[in-house]
């Protein structure tokens, strides 16, 4: 009998056409002992597991989610393992938020796990919903200092050993060199408050007039003398800020960056203000030197190496000086006879600056978007 | 005017494809409000299907080495995916069966179930396997001979499948083998004969609405293959009528609807259906067809979804994604591509009819040769078929 019944609920055996299967998204990024997490899974797959439609109207409400949050996590976490050197990393403070994926809603849990020691291999056990759905997968993205590997968990499959390559001291290096370089030649504030006081360097002052400098090499030890003092200055609050010594409120820090090249380039106006710039340069470089702390920060410091990655982030950002410098010289001194240096480069260029981080300081206090750079 | 536009389309469906990252990670947010809905379910907990969906599985709990119970349970979820278009269900039917078919021979009941999972999967060869299994314990299974003769056919394998659906004389009601043997006739050469036969055949008392929608439905396509829209039209609304969601004949119908140019009633046939890819797909094209702004939008969206189905290794959907290649991204490089890999797995008209467009959007006899064989060898009648067969110059003659 039950043959017949099932024959005639089954005849058209026709194929349905699917909406995506079940799917977990997990992303762990590496970094030292700590892997930081996002696990999505969908809010139809832990109606299924736990039961989230708590009146039962076929609608999942985000009340129904929040007052469910705690079985989720417990349902979610106790079917991941993640292990390093055979000692389970313990997950803690997990937050859960939502997404929408190309199938519907998600649920997002970022957590963090510890484990016992820097890892350098990891095995993650993965046993979510598998009881329930035999066809569900676990997508994996594995990120370690930039480098992602992925993996599909599935019932076949639910373990998988991932070998964390530590990056070299030289590779780590190369990394932080390159983050400095790229900020100062992203950081548009910093590159014209070093033109703003190099634009008179290939001048000096006789008798109340600019007039070019006789040689070369008197411009380049002018140009090094306000690179240096710029770099010292930078160099003590990169390092005391991003050792945690000092710590300034980043809006302010960024205001007074602004005001800085403001005045670099008024300066410029005042011959007498002009002939001190490897003072304004020293003064000023130290709020700047809090501006590249901030940089560094956000890049995420490694415990283990942190003055090394100071180092070769100051190292980038002098050596991306040094490029805008070189660049800048040749030119300047070419040029430095015209009219058009002494009038128009040296005066309307240090009022153009001026004027352009006027524009940077009112934003900054302000915390307004008034032009895109 | 029309070129214009259909540029500006190009750019944002470029746009918008583009700025979908592979394996999606979004920004996730917290929720404003508490009684914001974020996901409607397709099954209600009150819902009668899920009542009893869940009495079974309450009563399997309570007895889990009851095989009966998890078979009945699979059961019910296999015909619910069936209604849904949601492979979730087969996942959780399959899981169902899970304790059973580890064993070392697993019991033909669960076979039979594992077959029609892989089935859907299109696991062709391996659903076969379990069902020559199952045979050969019980020779006398009318279910394993039926889905053994669909999935022949679903190969173009009609001589093995014409054999598979013999058995059914004796095991099953003649409405049922007349129906198996009659769907391949009208496939190879028979349309007329088959359609009489069939006709008839819904004449029968007794018949359950289940099969009755199934014979409907292959009324339709059949008569809509031979060009007699007429009696494809009333076919598909007798079946419509029936009351029975399913989702193969929705898409049929808006199939047909759109070789009609009928957009219109595709677009209010299938505008809250957007969950199920196929569907999704229809409804898109005949957005297209009508120039509204929501295909752009729905063209990323699926988009989307078949990136995520690659991320997950598994692409059941050949078909699809070739006639969305072809007719909504216009690559028909791609989409020929595509269409060969699904001709090596499956060979039903829609099948041959994308490898024949594709190959003719890029120009290839030689790619659509595979196609043009199949036609003349079981002298397939689909008039859209023979029309794109005639469109290639050297087949003109």
């Amino acid at each position: 009998m039950r043959l017949i019944l099932a024959l005639s609920m089954l005849l058209l055996s026709t194929p349905a056409w699917a909406h995506k299967p079940s799917d977990s998204l997990l992303s762990l990024t590496v970094q030292d002992d700590r892997i930081e997490s996002r696990w999505d899974i969908a809010l139809r797959d832990l109606d299924d597991a736990i039961g989230l439609d708590a009146n039962g109207d076929g609608a999942i409400t985000w009340k129904e989610v929040q007052s469910a949050q705690d079985e989720i996590t417990t349902y979610a976490l106790s079917r991941l393992t993640i292990t390093s050197n055979e000692t389970r990393c313990p997950s803690q403070g997990p937050r859960q938020l939502i997404d929408n994926h190309t199938d519907g809603a998600y649920a997002v849990l970022l957590f963090t796990m510890t484990c016992p020691t820097t890892i350098d291999r990891i095995q993650a056990d993965y046993r979510l919903l598998f009881d329930l759905d035999a066809q569900h997968k676990g997508l994996l993205r594995l990120t370690h200092e930039g480098d992602t590997t992925t993996a599909i968990f599935s019932q076949e499959s639910p373990t998988q050993q991932f070998t964390i390559s530590q990056t070299s001291t030289w590779n780590q290096v190369q990394q932080y060199v390159h983050e400095g370089i790229w900020h100062i030649w992203q950081g548009y504030d910093h590159v014209l408050f070093l033109l703003a006081l190099l634009l008179p360097a290939v001048l000096r002052r006789v008798a109340d007039r600019w007039e070019p400098t006789p040689n070369f090499l008197s411009a380049f030890w002018e140009v090094l003398a306000v690179v240096t003092a710029f770099t010292i200055a930078h160099s003590i609050t990169l390092g005391l800020a991003t050792l945690g010594l000092i710590a300034l409120p980043s809006r302010l820090v960024e205001s007074a960056i602004a005001a800085s090249v403001v005045f670099a380039g008024i300066s410029n106006l005042y011959p007498t203000l002009a002939q001190r710039r490897r003072v304004i340069a020293f003064f000023f470089g130290l709020i700047h030197g809090f501006g590249f702390a901030s940089v560094l920060s956000d890049l995420g410091l490694p415990r283990g190496s942190l003055a090394l990655s100071l180092v070769s982030f100051n190292l980038g950002v002098e050596v991306g000086q040094l490029a805008i410098v070189a660049m800048f010289l040749p030119f300047a001194y070419n040029l430095r006879k015209s009219w058009t240096y002494q009038r128009l480069v040296l005066v309307s260029g240090s009022l153009g600056i001026a004027v352009l981080a006027s524009v940077w300081l009112i934003e900054r206090t302000l915390d307004l978007k008034l032009i895109p750079l | 005017m029309n070129r214009i536009r259909t540029l500006y389309r190009m750019i944002a469906i470029g746009w918008l494809a583009l700025s979908i990252p592979s394996l999606t990670f979004g920004e996730p947010f917290f929720p404003q409000r508490e009684d914001q809905v974020l996901e409607r379910l397709t099954v209600k907990a009150t819902d009668p299907v899920a009542r009893e969906i869940r009495t079974l599985r309450a009563s399997l709990l309570r007895e889990p080495q009851n095989m009966d119970v998890a078979v009945a349970l699979a059961t019910k979820l296999i015909e619910q995916s069936r209604s849904e278009g949601d492979p979730r269900f087969l996942g959780q039917a399959q899981a169902v069966l899970g304790p059973w078919l580890n064993h070392a021979t697993p019991p033909s009941s669960t076979l039979l179930l594992r077959a029609m999972i892989r089935q859907h999967a299109h696991e062709f060869d391996l659903a076969l396997a379990d069902l020559n299994a199952v045979l050969s314990l019980q020779p006398a299974n009318a279910q394993a001979w039926l889905t053994r003769a669909s999935i022949y056919q679903v190969q173009g394998r009609y001589d093995e499948a014409r054999r598979a659906c013999q058995p059914l004389l004796r095991l099953a009601g003649r409405h049922v083998a007349l129906t198996c043997s009659g769907d391949i006739a009208g496939l190879s050469g028979q349309a007329t004969a088959s359609r009489e036969m069939l006709t008839a055949s819904l004449e029968r008392p007794g018949i359950s609405t289940r099969e009755r929608l199934w014979i409907l439905t292959i009324l339709a396509e059949m008569a809509a293959r031979t060009g007699d829209s007429k009696s494809a039209e009333k076919h598909f609304l007798d079946a419509r009528s029936l009351g029975v969601k399913d989702h193969y004949l929705i898409g049929a119908y808006a199939d047909f609807l759109l070789d009609q140019g009928r957009s219109q009633e595709v677009v209010t046939l299938l505008q809250h259906e957007t969950r199920a890819d196929g569907l999704l797909l229809r409804l898109t094209l005949a957005e297209q067809a009508l120039h509204l702004p929501a295909s752009a939008a729905h063209t990323a969206e699926l988009s989307a979804r078949f990136a995520a189905s690659k991320e997950r290794g598994t692409r059941v959907h050949v078909r699809e994604e070739a006639r969305f290649a072809l007719a909504l991204l216009h690559d028909s490089q791609a989409a020929l591509s595509l269409a060969q890999t699904n001709w090596a797995i499956q060979k039903e008209p829609w099948d041959a009819r994308l490898l024949l467009e594709s190959a003719l959007a890029v120009g290839s006899l030689n790619a659509a040769k595979p196609a043009i064989d199949w036609l003349r060898t079981n002298h397939v009648e689909d008039i859209r078929l023979q029309q794109l067969v005639a469109q290639f110059p050297e087949e003109q003659s």
